[in-house]
């Protein structure tokens, strides 16, 4: 009888180890894509980093020349800007990330609600996402490029309405410093609403993140609290909130690359690498602020993630 | 104060929908306004001699609707793959215990984070002249050049590693890790494979993942100018290609040099190029409601 036990649990054990083992075939395609792919490249551009880069355009091909650390001790020593637009990039990824998180997952819960023409609406907080991509900036900037006598009446024009808004602004600014809100914070609000404009394009993608997120959250739960005579501020924190928590890192995680890989530092890599030519520079910008990227991520992401409430 | 509270939310929608969407009227009415409207100073919003001849000759310098057709079918079958294999992927990361995860899962991160520019020369060196592992060679002889070709593309989606899969593969394994393991258990115990269990419960389940996931898909692929530039893909199945040379085209071959009225044939061909994506996710979007209403789990 005991034997027979064993021999069940014994079973049991290979039966969910031969379930695991499934685990890699189910990631199979990806990590073969991503080894052949990915590592190879990244190993490439890790070689170009410590050489330099000559094209030969005849044939296709390339040589390279070992510098050692010649390109990175020139990015941070030699090149007059690269250090400063990597601080600033970084330091706007901070700032923007909480306004954009904040305001998505605001947006995300009224878009939520039931209220007529609701369709329309959801579907004008997604344009941004179809707006802000490569073939109409391309088009516009393009066209734009070629613009230059014709809209000086209209640059006029801009120029007298900016000038009265931030009339109306410093009123205002200063109405709350009398009121004795700290000044630091004020600046902070301020500069969130100066850029609002960019703060809803940017946050089209994390919207319907949220959005798909909340609907995921099954409506029993909220049954269940109305039941018991929770207040929908209560709900809010004890339900929606802890279980868009995995959503809210989804996202982070993607303000933060998508901002990044919008930075001033990933064009500025570009320009060194297809304009100025010099790969090797280029590379080693890359690496370095992908680098740094993905140490503020890991940071983030562990703070969050202990904090974060899973179903299971 | 429950009316206070409705006004205050139709207001912030209305505000923050009309910061959304001015441009884009902006873009219409240039579009649809005749010449002599864009130089009278009276005309405000509402053009008094509307035409479309600018979505005339837009559709015939763009090619619309051949161009538009193949690139929906390109775009579709790619979204496909890549939800296909980025949701494979995100359940393997999502239910399985094996060793290295969370290293491999470090990896999906690092893609996502990696920009493609950091990885485009390795990239067109290897499809320029691809050989995996010496076999091309060892049957043609010589390496393949997969140039000028929609193969690159497909063979990166296929492999998890299309336009921002790193990103999908992210979003399906954060849905799946959310979803109760009961049903999992309950199809185990009725004696579902793996493989059953995920096609026919596990996905069925992840609808609002899916369908957010191929809007996300369709709009990236069809909006993409850096994988078909870098690949070289033909111009006539990717009409993001057409729609950036476009103002050039205006320039040289029609010969209309005046910037206003160029810009007004480029607001048309934009509009029409984002009219069949705005469809696509008009309807995914009722799917999207249609789904949060019933309850929360199917299957």
């Amino acid at each position: 009888m005991a034997g027979k036990k064993r021999d069940k649990t014994k079973k049991r054990l290979t039966a969910l180890q031969k379930r695991n083992r499934k685990g890699y075939l189910f990631i199979l395609p990806w990590f073969v894509g991503f080894v052949c792919f990915y590592v190879r490249s990244i190993l490439m551009t890790v070689r170009f980093s410590f050489s330099e880069l000559t094209m030969n355009p005849s044939t296709g091909g390339y040589s390279l020349e070992s510098v050692g650390f010649d390109n990175y001790i020139n990015a941070f020593r030699v090149h007059p800007a690269f250090k400063q637009i990597m601080t600033t990039s970084v330091m706007n990824m901070l700032i923007d990330v909480p306004l954009i998180i904040f305001f998505s997952l605001f947006m995300a819960i009224l878009l939520n609600g039931v209220f007529p023409g609701r369709g329309i609406v959801r579907a004008v907080f997604f344009l941004p996402v179809i707006l802000n991509t490569g073939a109409v900036t391309a088009a516009l900037q393009l066209s734009a490029a070629m613009m230059n006598g014709g809209v000086a009446s209209g640059a006029a024009e801009l120029a007298g309405t900016s000038a009265n808004v931030t009339f109306s602004m410093q009123y205002l600014i200063g109405m709350f410093v009398d009121l004795g809100i700290p000044s630091n914070l004020l600046g902070y609000i301020v500069g969130a609403v100066d850029r609002v404009d960019d703060i809803i394009r940017a946050s089209g993608v994390q919207i319907v993140i949220f959005i798909a997120a909340l609907q995921s959250i099954s409506p029993s739960l909220y049954e269940v609290a109305k039941i018991e005579g929770a207040s929908s501020y209560e709900t809010f924190w004890k339900i929606t909130f802890p279980l868009v928590m995995p959503h809210i890192i989804t996202n982070i995680v993607y303000t933060i690359v998508d901002s990044f890989t919008n930075s001033e530092v990933v064009d500025l890599a570009y320009y060194t690498a297809f304009t100025a030519f010099d790969y090797g520079l280029s590379a080693a910008f890359s690496l370095v602020s992908t680098l740094i990227t993905c140490l503020i991520l890991l940071l983030v992401c562990r703070f969050i993630q202990k904090r974060t409430f899973y179903y299971n | 104060m429950k009316y206070l509270y409705k006004l205050l939310k139709i207001i912030i929608l209305v505000g923050v929908s009309y910061v959304i969407i001015s441009p884009l009227i902006g873009m219409i009415v240039q579009s649809v306004a005749s010449t002599e409207d864009i130089y009278n100073p009276m005309m405000y919003v509402l053009p008094s001699h509307p035409s479309l001849e600018k979505y005339e000759l837009a559709s015939m310098r763009l090619d619309y609707l051949p161009t538009i057709a193949k690139n929906l079918l390109y775009t579709l079958s790619l979204t496909l793959i890549q939800l296909f294999v980025c949701s494979m992927v995100g359940y393997g990361f999502a239910r399985f215990e094996f060793r290295f995860k969370k290293l491999l899962f470090a990896c999906v991160v690092i893609m996502i984070v990696i920009p493609a520019h950091t990885i485009m020369l390795p990239l067109y060196m290897t499809f320029k002249n691809f050989d995996p592992m010496g076999l091309i060679s060892l049957i043609n002889g010589e390496s393949l050049n997969l140039m000028s070709s929609v193969w690159p593309v497909y063979i990166l989606t296929f492999f998890g590693c299309g336009v921002r899969s790193g990103l999908f593969i992210y979003i399906f394994t954060q849905f799946f890790r959310g979803l109760p393991k009961e049903i999992e258990e309950a199809a185990l115990v009725d004696g579902a494979g793996v493989w059953y269990t995920y096609f026919r419960i596990m996905l069925v389940n992840a609808m609002p993942a899916v369908i957010t996931v191929s809007v996300f898909s369709i709009v990236w692929q069809f909006n993409d100018l850096f994988y078909s530039n870098l690949f070289l893909v033909d111009e006539d199945i990717v009409i993001s290609k057409k729609l950036a040379s476009f103002p050039g085209v205006l320039a040289n071959q029609d010969k209309i040099l005046n910037i206003t009225i160029q810009q007004q044939y480029v607001d048309a061909g934009i509009i029409m190029t984002l009219l069949p994506v705005v469809v696509i996710y008009l309807v995914l979007q009722k799917k999207f409601i249609e789904g949060s209403e019933r309850s929360g789990i199917v299957g």
